[in-house]
This record gives structure tokens, sequence and C-alpha cells, in this order.
């Protein structure tokens, strides 16, 4: 034992690759990526395999052939001469406004709920807690059908339509409303609108460098609502009050003039928005418990009037706890709006799936659906990541 | 023990009326500012409009029994649609004399379900439980075996087939999505890569895509010859898509975990699979047990989509049953109805959840 040279049994020895992690996260990784690329080129060359023996082309060649297929409603001129190309750009307009116009109502409606089932006022509370419950625990699917089939089915024919308001009807053939003839003011109006809140934004940045320095509160909600209402009003009233509407009116078994939206959007459009702001409500309700009640007491204690603590205090703290949730929400609201298909509102899915089931493209029409809800899910989530950098506490 | 006081206690006052039961309690609640009086009476009065005519149309006016549709037309609820299509809108095409074995399935299914909310069973006996009601569950709808008549998956409706969807979903996506979570918590940046790729792929696009995919898509994937089943199809959808919503509820699990047991259970000598199982899962999975039962109650919603790729789940099958021209128009009622099962499987299951949050939180709340 002692003859042996003592540096030939204590040299350290390397100890074998396989013992070193990193070369085992090497070899992991290869391997992982490996059984990835394997699979997807199984499935790729299947894919192949099967397409040519349907004799069916790749590619996105099909996009400048004559659609043949009817749109319902569209935002921009649209005919069954038009290529698919279009049909699809006529899809994802219809899909973005429906999905802007839900967020929207969707918005306002949860808010409104949020804040209400933390009134103290038992009933006010315990009915938006009912709506909550209710909304939330019906297949959102389910609630589109019972839409539609009220307004296409239960409503009534457009002679006995019904009518809520003055010019408004309802009837199975959806919803007709007056509107605004086009007039040259309007133009105006819209630039005198962009103005107003330019201006507004510029009174604010004014008012707050103006009290950081001096100490002198500004009205500046006040004078900004005053510029962003008052400036195109005065344009309207200045070009002499042009306003002659363009009343819906029964012709024959349905009606002309006015803007009429179909049972389906309509339907789709209710749906998403009672959905969804069941979800929103809790988000809101959430946030503003979350503001200490301390804050509402040292505002108080500091003189704030209620209306000021929640604009000044509660508000923009809730907001921090308000705004991912909320994300995710608006998120949601868009992709479930893909659920037009089930009601024949013509939305992006829609369209698509009428596309492919005419030219047998199944791998390109769902890979420019997936296109585009990815590309809308990010812009979202990076828009509401602007605006959450923007409230965000500001820490040293 | 002192000496008798000279004066007597007075006996303790009642509080003024105003101020206790149930007149103290409508102040305190309905009527303790200007705005809540006004909005107090704005709900009486949204009762007093909407009440009786539902309950009129629900009960008063119902006709509980009738041979056709057209017997059945008047002011109030057809309750009679619903008595004749009961058994086709919970098990659909399911051969008639055999209805039993959907029956037994959902109730096997509610009971499973029942016994999870008991926390005393949490564990290897739950597990086993689960096992063999699943196993069950195959054998009474499948038959073939024991003397039962086979049933092909084409004709598995209604309930049995949303509670199959669901569960047999999640139950799969599951062990799916913590190789997920734990991928996109990875050090190997490629592994990680994918993992991220994969959910926030998913995460970003519809259901209905996915279960287009399944159903348009897969069938070209596979080699020439091989086909599956649609009700698989979906399955398979249902739980490539479940995964990733999964993946990031137990994330967040994973990154609630601090850093000193991972370092712990290095100082303990085991390896990433030992720590992982021992000492890092059974934590994260604790933490994250309410979002996952509200996970549950998400895909337990969305398994009604499958009526759009031709499955004909719970809501398909009341669709199916509405296109009857016998019984045409009953919309309200078989949707109010249909309504009604989704809500109380929801609702039991979110108050589930909310009564687990608030004993979780128990020794936080302070």
């Amino acid at each position: 034992m002692a003859t042996e040279p003592a540096s030939a049994t204590l040299r350290p020895t390397r100890p074998p690759f396989w013992r070193n992690p990193a070369a085992r996260g090497i070899i992991y990784q290869v391997l992982f990526v490996a059984v990835v690329v394997a699979v997807g080129i199984f499935l790729v060359h299947n894919t192949l395999v099967n397409l040519h023996r349907q004799n069916i082309a790749t590619g996105f060649g099909f996009l400048d052939r004559e659609a043949g297929f009817g749109i319902g409603e569209s935002l921009v001129p649209y005919s069954p001469a038009d290529t698919y190309g279009r049909a699809f750009f006529v899809g994802l307009l219809n899909t973005l406004y429906v999905a802007a116009l839900g967020i929207v109502l969707a918005t306002v409606l949860g808010t409104l709920i949020g804040i209400a089932r933390l009134s103290s006022n038992w009933l006010v509370s315990k009915l938006s807690q009912a709506y909550v419950e209710t909304f939330r625990n019906i297949p959102l699917l389910l609630q589109l059908f019972f839409w539609w089939a009220m307004l296409r089915e239960s409503a009534p024919a457009p002679r006995q339509a019904w009518q809520p308001m003055g010019g408004v009807f309802i009837s199975n053939r959806g919803v007709n409303f007056p509107v605004p003839q086009a007039d040259p003011t309007y133009h105006w109006m819209l630039l005198a609108l962009i103005v107003g809140v330019l201006g507004a934004i510029a009174v604010r940045g004014w008012a707050q460098r103006r009290q950081a320095l001096t100490g002198a509160p500004f009205p500046a909600v006040w004078a900004g609502a005053a510029l962003v209402v008052g400036l195109p009003l005065v344009v309207f009233l200045a070009a002499g009050a042009p306003l002659s509407l363009d009343w819906p009116e029964l012709k024959g078994f349905n009606f002309s003039g006015g803007h009429s939206v179909s049972p389906e959007f309509v339907a789709l459009l209710i749906g998403l928005t009672v959905y969804t702001a069941a979800f929103i409500a809790e988000i809101v309700r959430a946030g503003i418990l979350a503001v200490s009640w301390g804050q509402n007491e040292a505002a108080q204690a500091l003189g704030l009037r209620p209306v000021q603590t929640m604009r000044l205090i509660v508000l923009p703290q809730a907001l921090r706890v308000i705004i991912p949730p909320m994300t995710s929400q608006y998120l949601n609201l868009t992709k479930n709006s893909s659920l037009a298909v089930a009601i024949g509102y013509p939305d992006l899915v829609s369209i698509a799936n009428t596309t492919l089931n005419q030219t047998g493209q199944a791998v390109e029409g769902i890979a420019m659906i997936m296109v585009v809800y990815l590309v809308i899910s990010l812009t979202i989530s990076l828009l509401m990541n602007f605006y959450n950098r923007a409230v965000a506490l500001v820490e040293r | 023990m002192t000496e008798a006081t000279h004066e007597l206690p007075l006996p303790a006052a009642r509080p003024p009326a105003a101020s206790a039961g149930p007149l103290g309690w409508l102040r305190a609640n309905l009527f303790n500012s200007p705005l809540n009086t006004i909005l107090t009476l704005a709900a009486v009065y949204l009762f007093v409009v909407t009440i009786p005519p539902i309950i009129r149309w629900a009960f008063v006016n119902a006709i509980w029994s009738a041979d056709s549709g057209r017997a059945c037309r008047g002011d109030g609820a057809c309750w009679a649609f619903i008595a004749e299509k009961l058994r086709f809108i919970l098990f659909g095409r399911y051969p008639y004399q055999e209805h039993w074995r959907p029956l037994f399935v959902v109730v096997t299914f509610v009971a499973l379900i029942l016994a999870s909310c008991d926390r005393r069973l949490w564990g290897r006996r739950l597990a086993l439980l689960w096992m063999g009601g699943l196993a069950a569950v195959g054998v009474l709808m499948w038959g073939g075996i024991l003397g039962l008549t086979y049933v092909e998956t084409e004709l598995w409706n209604g309930l049995p087939l949303t509670l199959i969807l669901a569960i047999v979903g999640m139950a799969l996506a599951f062990p799916l999505a913590i190789l997920l979570a734990l991928g996109r918590r990875s050090q190997l940046p490629a592994i990680r890569a994918i993992c991220v790729a994969y959910i926030e792929l998913v995460r970003g696009v519809p259901l209905i895509t996915v279960l287009f995919m399944a159903s348009v898509m897969l069938p070209l994937f596979l080699p020439t010859g091989v086909t599956i089943d649609k009700l698989l199809r979906a399955q398979v959808a249902f739980i490539l898509f479940s995964a990733a919503y999964l993946a990031e509820v137990i994330r967040g699990g994973l990154q609630a975990i601090p850093k000193g047991q991972h370092e712990a259970a290095d100082a303990l000598g085991l390896s990433y699979w030992q720590r992982t199982r021992l000492i890092v899962l059974p934590q994260a999975l604790a933490m994250v047990i309410p979002p996952l039962v509200n996970t549950f109650i998400g895909t337990f919603k969305d398994t009604s989509l499958v009526i759009i790729i031709g499955l004909f789940d719970l809501l398909g099958t009341t669709n199916a049953a509405l296109t009857d021209a016998n019984w045409r128009g009953f919309y309200l009622e078989a949707y109010v109805f249909t309504a009604a099962i989704y809500f109380c499987f929801c609702f039991f299951m979110s108050r589930y959840s909310q009564m687990l949050e608030r004993e979780f939180n128990k020794g936080r709340g302070r």
C-alpha cells in the first residue's frame, strides 16, 4: 500500500462525461430536438403523401382564385366573383369588428357590475352576484345559441317588429335603427374631435406640470371633456346643424333605409359581451378589494371627496391588479368570437371553413387562421403591456 | 362574594327598533343613503316587472304533459317537450334499451367527483378509485364483454360524452402539462424554447382551430390507411389544448416554491427527478388546486364546442331534439333545461374551489 506512489491514487480523476451535468444537458437537448424534428418530418411526410394521393396542390395559390360564395355581411364591398383572398379579408374585418365592439361593451358592463357587486346596497350586490354566477357557469356556445334562437325564431316578423324606441325595430331579420345621413360636415367634426383629444392631452400635461411647480390645481378633467365634446359640437352648430336621419321603413316584407345588423351579429355581440362581462366584473371587484382600506381612510383624512378618492387613490392602484387578467379576458373574447361559425356569422373562421371545404386546402386554411389569431393575441398583449407599464408602480 | 349590592343591576335595554332587527337591517343595507334608496327602489321595480311573468311562464301557465308540439302551444312553458325528449337530450342515439349504461356512467362520474371533494381521500386511494371508475366507464360505454352488447363511439352522445371529454381530457392532459411546465422552467435552452413555443402557440389560437385541426388535419398527418375514430380525434385535441393551459397554472405553482427547497434537495444529494417528484411537485401542485379546478370548469364548458366538428354532446343532442318536426320551436325550454345541467356542474365546482381557496389561505390571512 505504502509502496505505491501517492500521486497514482490521489490524483483527481476526471469523471466520465456522462457524469458531467453540462455534457448531459447537451445530450438531453440533442435527443429531445432530434425526437421533435423526427416527429415533425414524419407528420409532414405523411401529409405530403396524403395530399399528393388526393391530388391537392399545396401552397397559397388558391387565394387568387374566384371564391364563388356569398357573404351575408361585410364591411367592405364583396361579391362572389371576388377572390378567396378578399373573402378572408372580409372575414378578418368582421372578426376584428365584433371583437372590438365586444371588448368595449364588455368592459363597460363588467366594470359596472363589478362595482355594483361591492355596493353597500344588499339587493344590488346580490343581483350582480347572481348575474356573475349565472353567466359564468353556462357555456358560451349555449348562450350564443340561446340569443340566436330568441332573435331568429322567437322574435316577430318585420311587420310586427318590436319597437323599444322610436325608429328602432327588432325583428327576426335583425335590428334596424336610424343613422345620420352622410354629410361633409361630419369629416370636419371628426377632425375637430381629434384636435379636441390632442388638446385635452396637452391641457392635462400643462396642468400636471403647473401643479407640480406651484401646487395650484386646475380642473383638467372638465377642461379636457369640454374640448373633446365642445369642439365637434361647435363645428356641428357652425355648419348649421345638418342632421337628417335615415329612418328604417317597412317596405314589403323587410325594412329599407337606416342601418341594419343581422340576428347573427347581434346574438354574437350580446353573447360575447354578457359572458365576458361576468368575468370582467370579478376582476374589477378583486382589483378594488386589493386596495387596502387604509388608503381610503388616508384619502378621507387628507380631505379628498369620494370621487377624488376613487379617481386619484383607489383606481390607479386597482388598475395595476386589474390589467393583467383583463388582458387575458380581452384575448379570450377575441378567440371566442370564432364561435361565430356555429351560428353563421361570417367571421374569419367561418369563411376559412367554407374555403377549406370548397378547395380542400385544409393545411393552408388552418395555418392562416392560426397565424391571424396569433398576431391578434400578440398585438393585444403588446398594447396592454405598454399600458400596464404606464400605470405600473415606479420603484427605485 | 362581595356583600349584596344596594342597587340592582339594570336589565340590558333593548336597542332601538330602528337599529336592530329586520328594520335595522333594512336601514343599514338598503336605505343607508339617498343613492342606495333609489337603487333599492329600482331593483324592487325590476323584480316586480320581471319575476311575475317569469313565474307565470315557467309554472302557472306551463304545460307539463302533451302528446305533440301542437297541443303544447300556449302562454307558458312547454315542459312536456323536455319530458318527451329527456332521454334523447341526456343520452342521444345510444341504443334505447341500453340507456341504463350511460346513466350508470353519469352516476359513476358524479360519485367520483364527489369523492374527490373529500380531502381525507386525497392520495393513492383516490387515484385507484379513479382508475377503477374510468375502467368501469369504458366497459359500460363500449360493452362487448360481460354480456353487454358492443356500442360504437358514434352513438356515445349527450351528457356522458360531455363528461368523458372533460374528465378523460383533463386526466390525460395533466401529466403532459406537468412535463410542459417543468420544461418551461428547465435550465436547458432548447427544451425550454420548444415548451414555450408549444404553450404560447396553443394558448394563442381558439379551441375551434385545434378541433378543426384534429378533425381535418389529423387524418392527413397519419400514414395512409390508418384512420382514427372521430371521438378519439376530438379527445386528442382536448388533451393537447388543455395541457397548455394547465401547464401555465402548474408553472405558477412551480414559481412559488422558494429556491431554498431546491437547494436543500440538492444538498441531500437528490437527483433532478427525485427532487421534482419528492420535494417540488407535491408543494407546487397543492398550491394550485383552486386554479386547477377553475381550469377544469373551463374545459367542461369548452366541451360544448365539439358540436362544431359534428359530435353530439349535451348541447348537440339539445339542438338535435329541437329539429323534431313534431316539436318545433321550444328553444327557450330546451336551452333553459340544458343550461341548468351545465350550471349545476359548474356552480358546484366553482363553489368548491372557492371553499378550498379559503381553507388554503387560512394560515396566510392575518
